[in-house]
């Protein structure tokens, strides 16, 4: 037996994080050192499995499957397409940047407090994300999925509820009730989404016996198991219902523009980054993978609510006074650009839509942190108290406005690749839709700028004149990121080539080919 | 006799004792009928056992005893210390699960 | 040769990226380095223009493949360049003319704190403007297409703390970004057409292509042009962008940039041609916008509006000239480049009398600078007599055959445009003499500002009066020499296609009946601004002119309808959001705790009624069984 590397992927995290959380009180900044070195050390694990991951090859590579309970078919399978190296890349990649950018928010209030020990946990609630995320991308099983999928609700439970923003305007306490809505909102919604999930996944194996994710396939494809369709169609409603919760889908959504709001730049990130494109990724793996017929029965109600999404959290974006709540209500519009590549059920635009969810997830990073980083210094999130930001901490405003331009998907920079492909894969099949969503560039070039010009040009504000510029620590944070997002935006040929063929293999489970051009001027 | 009539008598007990726990305030009252709602109980287990002609009733009855004596004890403790407190044995003042 | 291509972009990159990421150690060289490379791009631009003079007329293209950009299942983007006479004729125009406005703004920049950022986003604007130019296929061309409206962005609100430079530069970038949406949408009609979006085989397939989604291409494609080069109705950002500083808007607002929506359609000359319909809405929207840039730039006493104003009429000429298919492209380039020079240089001979006058822009505060400023007058002045189409210099050339080729359209159309085109010229004629009157002629009407400065007029370095006077030669001799034996004609001929057109009216009468309207407009202006003084304050005007003041209410029009709604849209659905969506979900969970609220009073803690709910339950229990053995 080849080393399981899937499996230690995701496991070094785990072991991270129960080790992190028993360094002592008092070496506070050891465990931090720590968690950024297994951090580290996770990401050097998913570049082997990136390198090891052979396009060309079979649909799931670096396979494991071990019985787990006997009795009701579950197994311990992993395996990763194409889609799923690109997530756990990503998620691998992002890790060590929220370790690093959230250095301090969990440090005791007043210095020398020796047996303050929430420190600890941040870091170790974090790695205990990175490492239920990354199994959920492993997961061909679909109940050992839906178990580190619902699992992971409790770390970000206590990751949103627990550390908030330092200096808050309405005092300690009002911050203390807000964050726990916030967190209590989360957790809620979150888990109808996977009660209902659950539901399905029960009737899954009743209908189908067991939970592997391949064996189903193989039994539909070969005639063995019949599923009526309208089994099939109130199992996927049960499926997707939860990824839309997750992902999340107009009018799923407002769960997260409270979560991240509320939790510190290093978690709202860990949110909409990472943990959410657990619910895009599924959507693409089980949706589509398991119910091929009730996605293309569901399809138009879907791309209509995706388009909704995609001009509604834009034109709430435009209308926020706080600036998480904004990159919020913006990060739900792109989320319908996803949702919308996905179910166009093209290669552009499913191809489209997982480098979306890279590229999101590299950018909103990028602009989170930099917003972190502006709101930590002044002790605010509304835009009203900014202004001038730019004279006097340019290096800061140069990298807000990077990621701001990530945002509204300027060419050049990689979200642009990933939009483009998502517009063109809609519209080959669907012009009018994808008409409307293009107007979402217009809108996204609008909240964008908006909250450029308020925060860092005009006259210096007086409260933000001493500000300092940004340090090095943050720069570390930041630049990679930058550098990422421009050499994703002129070269995303690493990415696509290893999503191609998975996306290849969803289109052929749904049944559906590409539109052809009316004429055919390539051959 | 008609063994029969014995389970009218069971059943009369237990009303009575039901009765009795639902609107008699007093502690030991409550804890008298609740005796008496068992052995009625017991009876009509004896009667069965008679009635079948089997010993399954007769042993479930000795059961039932052993039982309601370590209720007894523990119930009657409950009771003493309760009483000790309020200076009162009304269960109604005994709402809060605390004392 | 065509390896070189791309160093025609690095090296503008490259200026930029050192010069951004450099930091303050650069502070010092950064202008010269900036320069540098902008310089060594025109360097490479003629060495590439020597080699394709040399090449057969029919074989003057280059390409050249760089990498794979997109490659996904039946869709491929490629970065690949390619090189005709026409993107090397505005290689040549961006690159020359960049260069002498770096050259100038070295001197114009020279007490900025900041002057390494802006050579590094000049740079940055030369190398997304060639990629623009170079770019092989439509995707390619969307990236420079946005890196230029980027580079304007950062250029227009350079001065950020001055608010009103920042909400132009937003404005600016959301009108183009309306105007990218056609763009997009145009790519992705393209790919669904063609199953291409390279120029080669979207060109070469046009002819298998449905009317309908022809036209919907050309209209798409239109609107990209509206937004970048200010045209009706997406015109409203040229006059705010203004606010940038005035190299900027003699570069970028006023030789290059907004030129880019011509270029754009005379690019796809093969898709318009085979679009009539859109053709006629192209040829519309041009005839609009000549005549209202024009008006607009009457009435503006701010120079650097007016001149905006003239800039936007004149690519209203370029797009009229493209809209009339074969018989006009070769001329909309023409006019494009012979404008690049007079502008550029009108643009800056304004930044020069600014620089002199502590950044006066009212030109009712000037009056009589020509003692002060000879060069600025004269290079100026040169600027003026090529714009307004004096016979023999360059406006004149390239103007008139835009006239012509209009007439020639044929029909009560013809007529039509051709009118307008005419009735433009006078129009120009008026608004530059204006121009030229309130600012070197008449009495001095200056007065010390607010604390006590008196301006003091003086001429610029000559780091700055030589790119003027080298502009205004090429004002002065470019429509010449471009004309005579046809050069430019047969320069670009292979790639746009060329027809003569049946005019009704001949060349001849066209230049008379110009020439016609050009001593009108002269006329009109010198009497009103020339033989009697200029008031120091605006009069009331017409309402004409009140309106025109105001471009026409358009920018009324955006703010009650767009912004005005587009706030009551988003303050209603962030209202319905958070009362609405979240609100059922919020009455949701409060109905629920109201229901356990209720269910919390059954546990009273009475053992008693703990007791009768027992016995309720098991008479219940009891109840049920028996009911089921009777059934």
């Amino acid at each position: 037996m080849s080393f399981p590397l899937l499996t230690a992927t995701a496991a070094l995290p785990a072991l991270g994080a129960v080790a992190t959380a028993a360094v002592p009180a008092a070496r506070r900044t050891a465990a931090k050192w720590l968690a950024l070195l297994i951090s580290l050390g996770t990401l050097a694990l998913a570049i082997t499995v990136l390198v090891r991951f052979d396009p060309g090859g079979a649909r799931y590579q670096l396979t494991e499957s071990h019985t787990w309970i006997r009795d009701f078919g579950v197994r311990y399978e992993l395996g990763v397409d194409g889609i799923g190296v690109a997530l756990i890349a990503l998620t691998a990649v992002l890790i060590p940047f929220i370790i690093l950018a959230g250095w301090h928010d969990a440090d005791p209030l007043e210095t020398g407090n020796r047996r303050w020990r929430p420190t600890q946990g941040f870091f170790a609630l974090i790695l205990a994300v990175e490492a239920m995320v990354l199994i959920s991308f492993e997961a061909t099983d679909v109940f050992l999925f839906y178990i580190f999928f619902e699992a992971m609700l409790i770390p970000m439970y206590f990751l949103i509820g627990g550390f908030g923003d330092r200096a808050h305007a309405q005092g300690e306490e009002a911050a203390a009730t807000q964050r726990s809505y916030a967190a209590v909102k989360f957790l809620l919604y979150n888990l109808v989404g996977g009660l209902i999930m659950l539901a399905a996944v029960i009737g899954l194996y009743v209908v189908a016996g067991n939970f592997s994710l391949q064996q189903i396939a193989e039994a539909r494809a070969s005639g063995s198991l019949h599923m009526a369709t309208s089994t099939e169609r109130w199992l996927f409603l049960g499926f997707f219902f939860a990824f839309a919760v997750k992902a999340p889908l107009w009018p799923l959504h407002t769960w997260l523009p409270n979560a991240m709001q509320e939790s510190t730049a290093p978690v709202a990130v860990l949110i909409t980054a990472v943990v959410d494109k657990v619910g895009t990724f599924a959507m693409l793996r089980f949706c589509l993978g398991l119910f091929p017929e009730a996605s293309r029965w569901a399809t138009p109600v879907i791309l209509v609510l995706a388009l909704i999404s995609i001009v509604y959290g834009a034109l709430l974006a435009v209308g926020q006074r706080d600036i998480k709540r904004l990159v919020a209500y913006a990060s739900i519009s792109h989320f319908g650009f996803i949702i919308l590549g996905i179910f166009a059920m093209t290669s552009q635009g499913q191809s489209g839509a997982t480098l979306y969810m890279v590229n999101h997830g590299i950018s909103t990073a990028a602009l989170m942190l930099v917003a972190g980083f502006l709101i930590s210094r002044r002790g605010s999130r509304l835009i009203a108290d900014y202004g001038g930001v730019q004279k006097v901490a340019p290096v800061l405003a140069g990298t807000f406005l990077i990621g701001g331009l990530a945002t509204l998907s300027l060419p050049g920079l990689a979200p642009f690749v990933s939009e483009f492909l998502v517009l063109v894969g809609t519209f080959t099949r669907y012009p009018v839709i994808g008409i409307i969503a293009t107007l979402g560039i217009v809108l996204a070039a609008l909240y964008t700028l908006v909250l450029y010009q308020r925060t860092m040009t005009g006259p210096v504000k007086p409260e933000v004149s001493t500000m300092p510029d940004l340090r090095v620590r943050e720069v570390l944070v930041v630049a990679p990121l930058i550098v990422l997002l421009i050499f994703l935006g002129v070269y995303p040929k690493p990415v696509t080539n290893i999503v191609n063929p998975a996306v290849k293999h969803t289109m052929s489970d749904v049944q559906k080919k590409d539109p052809k051009p009316e004429v055919e001027a390539v051959k | 006799m008609n063994p029969v009539n014995y389970l009218y008598l069971a059943g009369l007990l237990f009303t009575i004792g039901a009765t009795g726990v639902l609107i008699r305030r007093n502690a030991i009252v409550v804890f008298m009928c609740i005796e008496l709602m068992l052995n009625a109980c017991n009876l009509a287990f004896v009667t069965f056992s008679r009635l079948h002609g089997n010993l399954d009733g007769q042993v479930i009855a000795f059961f039932t005893m052993v039982v309601a004596a370590a209720e007894v004890v523990v119930g009657l403790a409950i009771i003493v210390s309760l009483f000790r407190t309020r200076h009162s044995a009304s269960v109604d003042d005994a709402s809060l699960m605390k004392l | 040769m065509e390896k070189l291509i791309a160093l025609l972009i690095a090296a503008p990159l490259l200026g930029a990226a050192v010069l951004l990421v450099g930091g303050r150690r650069l502070d010092r060289v950064g202008h010269w380095i900036g320069t540098l490379l902008s310089t060594a791009s025109f360097v490479i631009g003629l060495l590439l223009f020597a080699d394709l003079l040399g090449k057969n007329a029919e074989h003057r293209t280059l390409i050249q493949h760089l990498w794979t950009w997109i490659p996904v299942e039946g869709f491929q983007a490629d970065v690949t360049f390619r090189l005709d006479q026409l993107s090397m004729t505005f290689v040549l125009l961006i690159t020359g003319v960049g260069s002498l406005i770096h050259l100038y703004s070295v001197g114009y920049m020279e007490h900025d704190e900041r002057r390494r950022r802006f050579f590094g986003y000049l740079n940055l604007f030369l190398a997304a403007m060639l990629l623009l130019v170079l770019a092989d296929n439509y995707l390619l061309l969307y990236v420079g297409w946005e890196g230029v409206g980027l580079a304007s962005y950062l250029l227009i609100g350079f001065w950020q703390h001055k608010p009103s430079a920042a909400t132009a530069a937003k404005k600016a970038f959301l009108v183009n970004r309306v105007g990218d949406m056609g763009l997009s949408i145009a790519i992705m009609l393209m790919f669904t057409t063609f199953g291409s979006f390279a120029f080669g085989p979207v060109f070469g397939h046009v002819d298998g292509a449905s009317q309908g989604k022809l036209t919907a291409i050309g209209l798409m494609l239109l609107l990209a042009a509206c937004g970048k080069s200010a045209q009706v109705p997406l015109q409203s950002w040229l006059g705010d962008a203004m606010e940038g500083p005035t190299p900027v808007s003699a570069l970028i607002h006023a030789a290059t940039m907004v030129t880019a929506g011509v270029y754009l359609i005379v690019r796809s000359a093969a898709v318009f041609n085979a679009a009539p319909d859109a053709q006629l809405v192209v040829t519309v929207v041009g005839t609009v916008t000549l005549l209202f840039g024009a008006i607009v730039g009457c009435a503006k006493d701010d120079i650097k509006k007016a001149l905006a104003g003239s800039t936007m009429s004149q690519i209203g000429y370029m797009v009229l000239a493209a809209g009339l298919g074969p018989i006009g492209y070769v001329f909309a380039i023409m006019h494009l480049v012979t404008h690049g020079f007079f502008k550029a240089g009108l643009f800056l001979g304004a930044g020069s009398v600014m620089h002199g006058m502590n950044d006066e822009v009212d030109m009712r505060k000037f009056g009589g600078l020509r003692k002060y400023m000879p060069v600025t007058f004269i290079t100026f002045g040169l600027g003026y007599l090529a714009i307004i189409g004096f016979p023999g210099l360059s406006g004149f050339f390239s103007k008139d055959k835009i006239i012509e080729a209009a007439f020639a359209k044929g029909g009560t159309e013809g007529w039509i445009l051709g009118g307008a085109a005419l009735v433009g010229a006078a129009i120009t004629a008026f608004y530059m003499t204006r121009v030229m009157l309130m600012t070197f002629f008449g009495e001095k009407r200056w007065q010390p500002d607010a604390e006590g400065h008196e301006p003091h007029p003086h001429e610029s370095p000559a780091v700055m009066t030589i790119p003027m006077i080298v502009l205004a030669v090429g004002s002065v001799l470019g429509g010449a020499f471009f004309s005579i034996g046809d050069r430019f004609l047969k320069w670009l001929e292979p790639v746009t296609g060329h027809s003569e057109g049946h005019s009704p009216v001949s060349a001849g009468e066209v230049t008379i009946a110009t020439m016609v309207c050009l001593v009108i407009g002269v006329g009109i202006a010198w009497a009103q601004y020339g033989r009697k003084p200029v008031p120091a304050l605006a009069p009331r005007g017409s309402l004409l002119t009140r309106a025109a003041r105001r471009d026409l209410l358009q920018d009324d029009f955006n703010h009650v309808v767009l912004v005005r709604g587009g706030e009551h849209l988003t303050r209603s659905l962030v209202y319905l959001d958070h009362s609405l969506v979240d609100g059922v979900v919020n009455g949701t969970a409060a109905g629920f705790g109201g229901l356990s609220g209720r269910l919390r009073r059954l546990q009273n803690g009475f053992a008693r009624s703990y007791a009768v709910s027992m016995f309720g339950g098991a008479a219940l229990l009891v109840a049920a069984t028996l009911l089921m053995r009777a059934v």
